[in-house]
């Protein structure tokens, strides 16, 4: 790893900081305004686990969706648009190795993903200072769990050509797989269907073992989670390594 | 460099195919530059010169045959192949979050270069940019983003340069200035390679010239040999009877 590769990281960190407005100021907002609405008119009603209020329960899943969502759309957006504008060949004409392009991109978006969540945490904090049950699991779910979420980025940036199928991405994978997640809700309060299919899906893992990093509790155990996000993070890896050397739809 | 370099091609084609669906985009081509070489490549449009240059790049792969730049076969060896070459695209392609001199100094870290910023001020200088270093790519003319493409190819003083229609869209004044100063690249050993429709300017500058036809070559010789063996007074008389007589 290189100064191509240091260079790369830069540009693509820089690219999300001279937008943040877009890129760091409007998820913090859409994040607080779930947080003022479902805290709000839940907090009273609903409690997930004993002694753990709604609150204390919510904010770290919108957290952790926040950094999940935003870390897939820095590296897709950031690809998508250099291969629309045509400006990615700047980067394919450089001697940089499928490993350096990749993990540049993971990178940052594994950045900005982590700048919004303490962004959105600290704020949020304001409101209801959280509780902090293990600092270790948190951080290790906020690394794999944005490690996660830029691959598969990566992978959608190098399938897509144009933005409507990085729209179809957003809108049918990355915005069900957020929601449907257990940000708002235990598994448990789930019917007996809809618990099964989220099992399924590595988001809930990713923001069930976060979340216990902050209350100590949890819908599986952390270390399953750990597995799961991990394990699907390296095939992700793997994949989207293995179709970068390929050449498939980038150096076609 | 040592003396077997030395005598390497710098560009080194062989048996090139290359297929988009039904269409043969390249069927078989061989060409070998010199060191050294002013070179055109010519073609009507849809040739095969981008789908080439391309696969040369990097920026696309071969159904079969080899490419070699300085010796470095570009899928293989492609870190040492990627630096000997420096292209300036055909499409007027930019990055809007930067600046001129941002995006210079981004493309020479690409080539693993950290400060570069007086060969990055003498490219300026040479292609007429040096007061537009700080403005954004986006507000840029067609003709002062071509020359940034330019700048750019040449970051890592590449001993292979490639220049897929350079000229399009650039005015008369500026289209002197660039030949002057590719001329001067030239004459200091860089081996330049140059695609165009211009073909008074190819006349002007090169010494070989290679006809590509729907993906084959229909002539690769020095371009004084084509005017005799056509007996043509200039290229463009040479190259309209020649694409001619293999079209029919
Ligand atoms: N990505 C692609 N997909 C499908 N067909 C392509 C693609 N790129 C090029 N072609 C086709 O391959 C052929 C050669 O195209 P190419 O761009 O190499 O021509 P060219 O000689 O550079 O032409 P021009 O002088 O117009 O630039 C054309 O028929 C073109 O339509
Ligand atoms: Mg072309």
């Amino acid at each position: 790893m290189g100064v191509g590769f240091t260079t790369l990281l830069g540009k693509e960190v820089l690219r999300f900081w001279k937008v943040s407005f877009q890129t760091l100021l409007a998820p913090l907002i859409s994040t607080l305004l779930y947080l003022v609405v479902f805290a709000q008119v839940l907090g009273q009603r609903v409690s997930v686990y004993p002694g753990v209020g709604y609150a204390a329960f919510l904010v770290p899943g919108l957290v952790m969706m926040a950094m999940l969502q935003n870390a897939f759309a820095n590296s897709s957006s950031s690809l998508v648009q250099s291969k629309v504008s045509g400006s990615l060949v700047f980067v394919l004409l450089a001697p940089l190795s499928e490993i350096e392009f990749f993990s540049a991109y993971v990178l940052a978006a594994m950045l900005r993903g982590l700048l919004v969540g303490s962004v959105v945490l600290v704020t949020a904090g304001f409101f209801f200072p959280p509780q902090i049950h293990s600092l270790l699991w948190i951080l290790v779910f906020c690394f794999l769990a944005t490690g996660l979420s830029g691959a598969l980025g990566v992978l959608a940036g190098v399938w897509a050509e144009k933005f409507d199928q990085m729209a179809a991405w957003q809108n049918f994978l990355i915005l069900p797989l957020t929601f449907l997640s257990g940000a708002f809700y235990s598994l448990h309060s789930l019917p007996p269907l809809w618990h099964f299919i989220s099992r399924f899906n590595p988001f809930f893992y990713a923001i069930d073992g976060f979340r216990y990093g902050f209350i100590g509790a949890s819908d599986v155990s952390p270390w399953e989670s750990l597995l799961i996000v991990g394990s699907t993070g390296l095939a992700l890896s793997w994949a989207t390594l293995a179709l970068l050397r390929s050449g498939w739809r980038v150096r076609p | 460099m040592s003396s077997q370099e030395r005598s390497l091609p710098a560009v080194e084609i062989r048996a090139v195919q290359k297929s988009y669906g039904a269409l043969q985009a390249l069927r078989g081509v061989d060409l070998t530059i010199e060191q050294g070489e002013f070179f055109a490549l010519l073609g009507p449009n849809g040739a095969g010169k981008t789908t080439l240059i391309s696969i040369l790049a990097g920026l696309a792969r071969a159904d079969a045959g080899t490419l070699r730049v300085m010796g470095h076969e570009v899928v293989q060896d492609y870190r040492a192949a990627r630096r000997a070459l420096g292209v300036v695209p055909q499409e007027l392609v930019f990055d809007p979050f930067f600046s001129v001199r941002e995006t210079l100094r981004i493309q020479s870290g690409y080539f693993g270069l950290r400060h570069n910023d007086d060969w990055i001020d003498e490219i300026l200088e040479n292609l007429h940019l040096t007061d537009k270093a700080e403005v954004n790519m986006r507000t840029l003319s067609g003709g002062m983003k071509r020359r940034v493409l330019i700048g750019q190819a040449l970051v890592h003083r590449p001993p292979v340069i490639v220049l897929d229609e350079p000229t399009a869209g650039v005015d008369v004044e500026l289209r002197q200035t660039l030949w002057k100063f590719i001329r001067q690249l030239n004459g200091a050993g860089h081996t330049i390679l140059l695609t165009t429709h211009y073909l008074e300017e190819a006349e002007a500058l090169c010494q070989r010239v290679a006809v590509l036809h729907k993906g084959q070559l229909v002539a690769c010789e020095r371009i004084s040999d084509l005017l005799l063996g056509r007996q043509a007074a200039t290229l463009e008389e040479a190259f309209v009877g020649l694409i001619r007589d293999v079209e029919t």
